[in-house]
């Protein structure tokens, strides 16, 4: 611990809660790092494509406020504006630093960072390390935390499994509760702060782009004792992925960035190998409709295009496909820009995407929503911080491909001093002594006890697919009213039937089944949230699409959801979104920003 | 009985916990098309009955990004060592056998506790000395050619499979391919390469460079084709000359 005895605790071992824990580390102050995984293995390695920041090395005039722009447009105006742009001037910073840190990034003839074009801009703004960007950012937070962790700053409790929060009589946070995944042992740990950097609730919906940590539970269960939940509804659906029967993998935009592009043949029902059929014969669907950005138009749009033409029978063999096409651009250059993701689609289809055109659909992927925090990524509990995924901040109605890796680095180095600042002034609660984490830790014991003996014939496996069908069929690229409602009574039947689940292991050592158990009841939770959330929403904007409510209606829906738990089930209200800095402006991706400003 | 064709067959190597014996299991699941071992092992899970038709515990294992580059999910599929995620059947000879990695204790069924391995990358400072995280500008000019060797050895995954194939490797013995191909990642950068002589004493000891054999398993093991004996050729290199360098100075 630290001279004064100051305690931080970070939960998730990610992007975000590795830059917290290091910031805080840096500072001289104790942090406690919790992770369901080794941190090196969390979901962050994932990303591929690269991290934004306008540095403008390319000559293009690209400017941190262009990036802002580009941002809260392609976010459909729904993020409060302040903290977007103080990322965007942000950016080229966190660049910089992973870049001294050592990650290899892509270079140019001049050995500078090289960069590289992504979705929703007309920049070169996206820096790269091959197309395994996330991991070695991630990599390179994880390297320097175990420095700290080697002069012990940081204690690294990782295989523990945050339950819940540690309240006190005023709903304050003053701890957590962690369950240890070998041994099953409870165990309060007290903190005067606590960020939670969980990363996303993917496994919601079943199969997605997600890794199998991203379960939203520990976010889930601080929304269940008070945390607020915002635009929960606002699920990114990517457009390329590979559909497979455990996931569906992601396939980077970078793809399309170094010039990949989207088809399907003209004729419907044409049988013919891609190669034969010629360029007149091909529908390019995102360049002809888009010519101003073509196939990097924002993932919103590239989603519900693909998904529009498979809908009407002009998928590639009359199949949810569609091809993405690199065999155009040479086998070097593809090695050296994107060879890792092409390795991950030779590995898992078996074709060379270097001759061979991909063939992809579109995989739910990103959560724009999250716990709602403030511009210091507070949320409404005192106590409790929040980065990442995890929080709702920054992205609006849709997150820009490359946006992801710097928001959470962004939200990291934020949450790292307001946490300090808060825990330095918090008054600490000596006269509650032991029993607020005794309370609670027994609270939690009851539930493990109480799932371990029940025995009933319903199987949470089972329950989970059930949950994740209904919730992508219904709840992802194209929503309606009934749909929604139909979808909402089958969560309650499931929470009903989740009741009679048995855990099925009699061997209750690094068991997987009582955490599974835990995980789908927080899940069923905030699905509900996602779901009611959506039907509450008569509009159509960003990621969240209504046929019967097609456009964008500012006067009644610019307005932040917000979920507050209660028994009975997700209390909905509203709040203002902070439009002080961009005027808001329809979006139209088939002219250039200024163009389209002109109409 | 389904015939071979709509089934797989899978034997695993089990044990209930760290004190227990292990023992084989077998199981068969319906075919289909595109599985892999942990799309198997999910549906073992969710009804957990092995081939003679009896309930038994569902098998554990690890598993998490399902893409090989978290690492988590290595075992022995049919005698290698690999990543059960991009262990496609349809490529796999039956009866599929599954066992864990069998230089790491074994904590159940499946799982393994690889912390030496992060234990490694403490020991060698796998990290660039920062002065500091506030702004100090960009970091050095690099060539592209040597940023494409440091991205080879980044892409480490610690996964374990170049320990596993290790002849040398018993009971952590050696500090590995692993640790030292991340010496080289850090001695190759212009920063890094001020502290390369504490990252070189740390690989000169006793369980250190020397002790390996040259099998070349490592590099053949590595899932992400690391040059991990280029990294261990290097490294040997400028062990030597740090030693005899410290040797006329004394």
């Amino acid at each position: 611990m630290s001279s004064n005895g100051m305690k931080i605790a970070v939960v998730g071992g990610g992007l975000a809660g590795l830059a917290a824990a290091m910031k805080i580390a840096e500072a001289g102050h104790a942090v406690d790092l919790f992770s369901v995984v080794p941190v090196k293995r969390s979901h962050s390695v994932c990303a591929q494509g690269g991290i934004n920041g306008a540095v403008n090395t390319k000559g293009e005039g690209d400017s941190t406020w262009e990036h802002f722009d580009d941002t809260v447009y392609g976010g459909d105006f729904l993020a409060n504006q302040p903290p977007a742009k103080q990322m965007c001037e942000m950016a080229p910073a966190i660049i910089y630093l992973f870049d001294r840190m050592g990650v290899p990034f892509s270079r140019t003839n001049e050995g500078l960072l090289d960069f590289r074009r992504f979705g929703g801009t007309k920049h070169h703004r996206t820096a790269f390390a091959g197309a395994s960007t996330g991991q070695q950012l991630l990599y390179a937070l994880d390297e320097q935390v175990r420095r700290y962790e080697v002069n012990g700053k940081v204690r690294k409790f990782e295989h523990w499994e945050m339950l819940s929060l540690v309240l006190d009589d005023h709903q304050v946070c003053r701890g957590l509760i962690a369950m240890n995944l070998q041994t099953l042992e409870l165990k309060a740990f007290p903190a005067d702060a606590v960020i939670i950097a969980t990363g996303g609730p993917g496994l919601i919906f079943g199969k997605s782009t997600n890794s199998m940590v991203c379960t939203g539970s520990a976010v889930s269960a601080a929304y269940q004792q008070g945390a607020r939940y915002a635009n929960g509804e606002f699920i990114q659906v990517h457009p390329t992925s590979i559909p497979g029967e455990d996931k569906l993998r992601l396939m980077s935009e970078s793809a399309r960035g170094e010039g990949g592009r989207v088809w399907v043949p003209r004729k419907q029902g044409d049988t013919r190998s891609p190669s034969s059929i010629p360029e007149s014969e091909r529908l390019y669907f995102l360049e002809e409709k888009y010519p101003a950005y073509g196939n990097l138009v924002p993932r919103d749009i590239a989603t519900r295009e693909i998904f529009q033409v498979c809908i009407e029978g002009m998928g590639v063999g009359g199949e949810n496909q569609v091809y993405l096409d690199l065999t155009h651009i040479p086998a070097d250059v593809l090695d050296r820009k994107l060879g890792a993701i092409l390795e991950i689609y030779e590995m898992f289809v078996g074709d060379d995407p270097r001759h061979v055109p991909m063939r992809i659909f579109p995989g739910v992927h990103y959560s724009m929503g999250g716990l709602w925090v403030d511009f210091n990524q507070r949320t409404n509990v005192p106590g409790l911080l929040a980065a990442g995924e995890c929080d709702y901040s920054i992205h609006g109605a849709n997150r820009l491909g490359a946006n992801s890796l710097v928001s959470c680095v962004f939200g990291g180095f934020v949450a790292a001093p307001a946490a300090i600042e808060y825990a330095k002034n918090v008054e600490r609660n000596g006269a509650d002594g032991s029993r607020i984490y005794d309370q609670e830790l027994k609270l939690q014991q009851e539930i493990n006890d109480r799932l371990i003996k029940q025995s009933g014939n319903e199987n949470q496996y089972v329950l989970h697919q059930e949950m994740g069908k209904w919730m992508t069929d219904n709840v992802t690229v194209v929503r309606y009213n009934d749909k929604l409602k139909a979808t909402d009574n089958k969560l309650l039947e499931l929470m009903d039937r989740y009741k009679q689940i048995s855990i099925n292991d009699s061997n209750l050592w690094a068991t997987m089944a009582l955490p599974h158990a835990r995980h789908l009841a927080n899940m069923l939770e905030l699905a509900r949230v996602i779901t009611v959330g959506a039907l509450n929403r008569n509009e159509s904007r960003g990621a969240h699409y209504k046929p019967e409510f097609p456009d964008r209606d500012d006067e009644n829906f610019l307005k932040t959801t917000i979920a507050e738990y209660s028994g009975e089930g997700p209390v909905f209200s509203w709040e203002a979104v902070d439009v002080s800095l961009i005027q808001p402006r329809k979006r139209d991706y088939s002219k250039g920003k200024k163009e389209a400003a002109k109409v | 009985m389904a015939n071979n064709s709509a089934t797989v067959e899978i034997h695993i190597r089990r044990r209930a916990n760290p004190d227990a014996s292990p023992y084989w299991e077998q199981f068969e699941i319906p075919y289909r098309p595109n599985l892999n071992i942990i799309s198997c092992l999910m549906e073992i899970q969710k009804n957990p009955v092995n081939k003679a038709g009896e309930r038994t515990t569902p098998p554990v294992w690890s598993m998490n990004c399902l893409e090989q580059v978290c690492g988590i999910c290595t075992m022995i599929v049919n005698g290698r060592a690999r990543q059960s995620c991009s262990a496609l059947i349809d490529n796999l000879e039956q009866p599929i056998k599954l066992e864990p990695m069998s230089k790491f204790p074994n904590i159940r069924d499946l799982v393994v506790d690889r912390q030496q391995m992060f234990d490694h990358l403490r020991r060698v400072h796998a990290w660039i000395e920062l002065d500091g995280t506030h702004d100090l500008g960009p970091g050095p000019r690099m060539d592209q050619e040597d940023v494409q060797e440091r991205y080879a050895y980044s892409r480490c995954m610690t996964c374990g499979c170049c320990l596993e194939a290790c002849p040398q490797y018993e009971g952590d013995n050696y500090i590995g391919p692993q640790a030292i191909a991340q010496v080289r990642l850090m001695n190759m950068h212009p920063s890094g390469k001020m502290n390369r002589a504490e990252r070189l004493e740390a690989i000169m000891g006793e369980d250190g460079i020397t002790n390996c054999g040259n099998a070349q398993n490592c590099v053949r093991a590595c899932p992400m084709n690391i040059p991990l004996t280029r990294a261990i050729y290097e490294e040997n290199r400028e062990t030597v000359i740090h030693g005899l360098l410290g040797w006329l100075k004394g």
